[in-house]
């Protein structure tokens, strides 16, 4: 039955927060009310990338977004915008640099402003739990037009066409890798002879500050489970196998549904849509490391054992899961699948620069207006991704740093804001493209500390196999814990280069190899910075506890309450007189500092 | 209790079976730790040596996958676990602030329970609600926008509602 209105109330984690369940529970008794359940229909969705304005409630046609919503909010809009047809202007989002554009894309089909989406074309506007969505937006085409019309050897061909390249980091070209897995284990490739192969779709998103894989996932399970099955047809691959975190319970449901529903309509399974090619995809739960995103400590977890990464050659794509060839690839990377497919490599090659093709989604956060999942053409700058598509940097406060890649990236200063987004631009600046974590710092953070705190991540995450990374970033995270307490000596900004460099060249995985990648970036980018720490013992930031002082003004009135909260007793002073702090005895943790209702104690 | 431990004890036996004789069966250990956790809590001493039986996998070995991964607790987590998010936008967002008053207010660190067992403490590393950021998780639900006033008084009310009770 055709319904008048779609009703979309965005499920994203920001959206569940702000407990959009109560709002989904009130439309709908006044949908009951009003006796409109034959004509709307109410979906959830996947995020919608505006977490910041959430709850998010979206009413098609005409695709007018509402933004923080509450439930008083509701009877107004089942009222004046189902009953009486027109759009409430008071709670419309009019100007929104995150989706508006998003919505106008799908509205006419064509492709304008500064998103564009292909991976996650789908998010947002599907009910992610019904496949007929999927299906009602050519789902499951290109797997029927790759079974019907196209050898193996021409999906490959397709998919090099399109100049795809891997999303989860390293940027290899994805239908390269498929040729080579293709031809793993064939009679011209002696290596493995078995005609077992496997397909992985990487979902362990391990950059700790980006949600870009989860959300796709959430957002529309089935676009990924078709790349894969459409992946394990070029190569010749029975089985295929998510491996996602733990961490993500919403993402692994909804995908077990995908898989389910895949199965019961003959997507999956044997025979499938009546041909001779048979497939089948398992979910494996990670469980919290970081290195298990590696490829082949991601495959040691999947057999069972402790996540450590192996040398390479042999790479997974000639002997890879229980030694057989393995074509793995990063979840965007997969989704981007059905559009080379439909749309042809060719027009895919379009989109984007020179070398690097398509789009990418970046987990826009930090200090930024708008915050939220994104999706730019290739060679967007950062500029347009900051400004334009995020509005800038809130409360009025300057643009310092932009951190791309999380704890494998590096820190890019305002000169490099007319950067392109592309693998090489990116690479040149002193950075990398990485997942597609994007965070936005401005000056009320202090570089010393934010490579202190991606090192500590690294280190903490280092599996321990190779002394270089072991051994190396435990060094480097002394001498930066020396420099942020003040202790530090102008060589020791040379002992991080050196060690770093070090590290960089001598490690036998990715995580060690990029580990040094924020410090080198920062003390390339952010020099200054360093010296002031080491030289005059100062942060400019105000955020290295040890190389600040609390002293009391005149503005104190003699509570006593900081006199109490101090765990030294560092301050002394009688009741309704000026209290002093003794810096000698100071251990700066600042709970004064807290406690004070009279803003009488200032960290200098 | 003793009944609800057999049960437990049950349930695993048979998620074990359903995998073991798969094929590359002990390629689901993690999976089966999962699950262990997922009834247990965390995994004991006695659960491991049960899996290992079951498995027919040594001990050690499971012990070594255990203490691997981050998301297995090895110790019994308190009533309620609370996850401070020290992902990038988190820590940008002023998440040490948050966390420095969730260590004053329960006096305890990572991977360590409160006295009284109602609280125990960890790290999380993003949970997709930047936009949101400073996050902290308690059990299932997540809270947003967080100062250090702000998570103390959150606190507070779970000590409130489990007094109620
Ligand atoms: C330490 C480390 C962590 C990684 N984490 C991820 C990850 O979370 N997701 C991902 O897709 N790839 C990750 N990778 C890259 C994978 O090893 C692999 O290159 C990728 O999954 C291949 O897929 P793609 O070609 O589609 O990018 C990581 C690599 C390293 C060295
Ligand atoms: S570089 Fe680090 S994470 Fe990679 S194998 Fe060596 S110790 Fe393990
Ligand atoms: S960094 Fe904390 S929710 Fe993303």
């Amino acid at each position: 039955m055709s319904k008048k209105y779609i009703i979309t109330i965005c499920d994203g984690t920001g959206c569940i927060q702000k407990d959009n369940a109560a709002i989904r529970k009130i439309l709908e008794q006044q949908l009951k009310e009003h006796n409109l359940t034959n004509d709307v229909r109410v979906n959830l969705s996947g995020c919608l990338g505006m977490c910041d304005k959430g709850p998010i409630v979206v009413i098609n046609p005409g695709y007018t977004i509402y933004g923080n919503v509450t439930t008083n909010d509701i009877p107004e809009i089942v009222e004046e915008h189902i009953v009486k047809g027109k759009p409430l202007a008071r709670l419309a989002i009019q100007e929104d640099h995150l989706y508006n554009r998003f919505f106008r894309i799908f509205g006419d089909a064509k492709f304008f402003g500064k998103q564009m989406r292909i991976a996650l074309r789908n998010c947002g506007i599907i009910d992610p739990e019904n496949i007929d969505d999927y299906l009602s937006l050519r789902g499951y085409e290109a797997l029927a037009k790759v079974l019907t019309d196209m050898t193996p050897k021409q999906v490959i061909e397709e998919v090099k066409l399109s100049g795809l390249r891997g999303r989860g980091g390293a940027g290899f070209p994805t239908g390269v890798k498929w040729q080579i897995t293709a031809r793993a284990g064939s009679p011209n490739s002696p290596r493995s002879a078995s005609d077992e192969k496997y397909v992985i779709c990487n979902a362990d998103e391990g950059d700790p500050g980006a949600f870009m894989d989860r959300s796709a996932i959430e957002g529309d399970p089935h676009t990924v489970l078709e790349g894969m099955i459409i992946g394990g047809y070029a190569i010749g691959a029975k089985q295929g196998i998510v491996y996602i975190r733990a961490e993500y319970p919403l993402a692994v449901r909804r995908l077990e549904k995908a898989i389910a529903d895949a199965r019961e309509h003959g997507f999956l399974g044997k025979n499938i849509l009546g041909s001779d090619f048979s497939f089948d995809i398992d979910i494996r739960l990670g469980a919290g490391a970081f290195v298990c995103g590696e490829e082949t400590a991601l495959i040691r977890s999947i057999e069972g054992g402790r996540g450590m990464p192996r040398p390479r050659p042999p790479y997974p794509s000639v002997e890879g899961l229980f030694g057989k060839p393995t074509l793995i690839n990063n979840v965007e990377t997969w989704a981007n699948i059905p559009v080379v497919i439909l749309d042809s490599g060719k027009w895919f090659s379009t989109v984007g620069t020179e070398r690097s093709k398509g789009t990418k989604v970046f987990a826009l956060a930090g200090m930024v207006v708008n915050t939220g999942l994104i999706e730019v053409p290739m060679g967007t700058t950062l500029r347009e991704i900051i400004y334009d598509i995020g509005g800038g940097i809130p409360n009025n406060k300057e643009f310092k740093a932009v951190q791309t890649g999380g704890p494998s990236g590096g820190c890019l200063p305002a000169k490099y804001l007319d950067t392109p987004v592309d693998y090489e631009s990116l690479a040149k600046a002193g950075s990398i493209m990485g997942s597609g974590g994007m965070i936005v710092i401005d000056h009320d953070s202090c570089m010393v500390d934010i490579a202190k705190y991606f090192l500590e991540f690294t280190q903490n995450e280092s599996c321990g196999k190779c002394t270089p990374c072991r051994e190396g970033t435990k060094r480097m995270l002394d001498i930066l814990i020396k420099i942020t307490e003040g202790k530090g000596e102008m060589y020791d900004i040379e002992n991080l280069e050196r060690l770093g460099n070090m590290i960089k060249k001598a490690s036998l995985c990715g995580l060690g190899q990029s580990a040094p990648n924020p410090v080198l970036s920062t003390i390339l980018n952010f020099r200054e910075e360093y010296e002031e720490h080491v030289k005059d013992k100062k942060c400019r930031a105000g955020v290295c506890k040890q190389l600040l002082t609390y002293e009391i003004t005149d503005k104190c009135v003699g509570c006593g309450a900081c006199k109490k909260v101090c765990p030294v007793v560092a301050i002394t002073g009688t009741t309704k007189a000026k209290h002093i702090i003794d810096q000698n005895k100071c251990i700066k943790c600042g709970a004064c500092f807290s406690k004070c209702k009279f803003d009488a104690i200032i960290k200098k | 209790m003793e009944v609800v431990e057999k049960d437990k004890k049950q349930e695993l036996k048979e998620f074990i079976d359903s995998v073991k004789n798969k094929e590359h069966g002990d390629s689901y250990l993690i999976a089966v730790l999962h699950k262990a956790q997922g009834l247990y809590g965390y995994l004991s001493r006695e659960v491991m040596d049960t899996i290992a039986q079951e498995m027919q996998i040594p001990t050690a070995h499971i012990w070594g996958v255990a203490t691997f991964y981050h998301y297995f607790n090895l110790t019994p987590p308190g009533k309620h676990v609370v996850s401070v998010c020290l992902g990038t936008a988190c820590y940008v967002k002023g998440a040490p602030q948050i966390l420095e008053a969730i260590r004053n207010e329960l006096k305890i660190d990572f991977g360590q329970i409160t006295e009284d067992k109602m609280f125990s403490l960890q790290i999380a590393r993003c949970l997709g609600a930047c936009g949101v950021a400073p996050v902290v998780m308690i059990d299932d639900k997540i809270h947003g926008e967080m100062t250090p006033q702000k998570v103390v008084d959150v606190i507070n009310q779970y000590r409130k509602a489990e007094k109620k009770q």
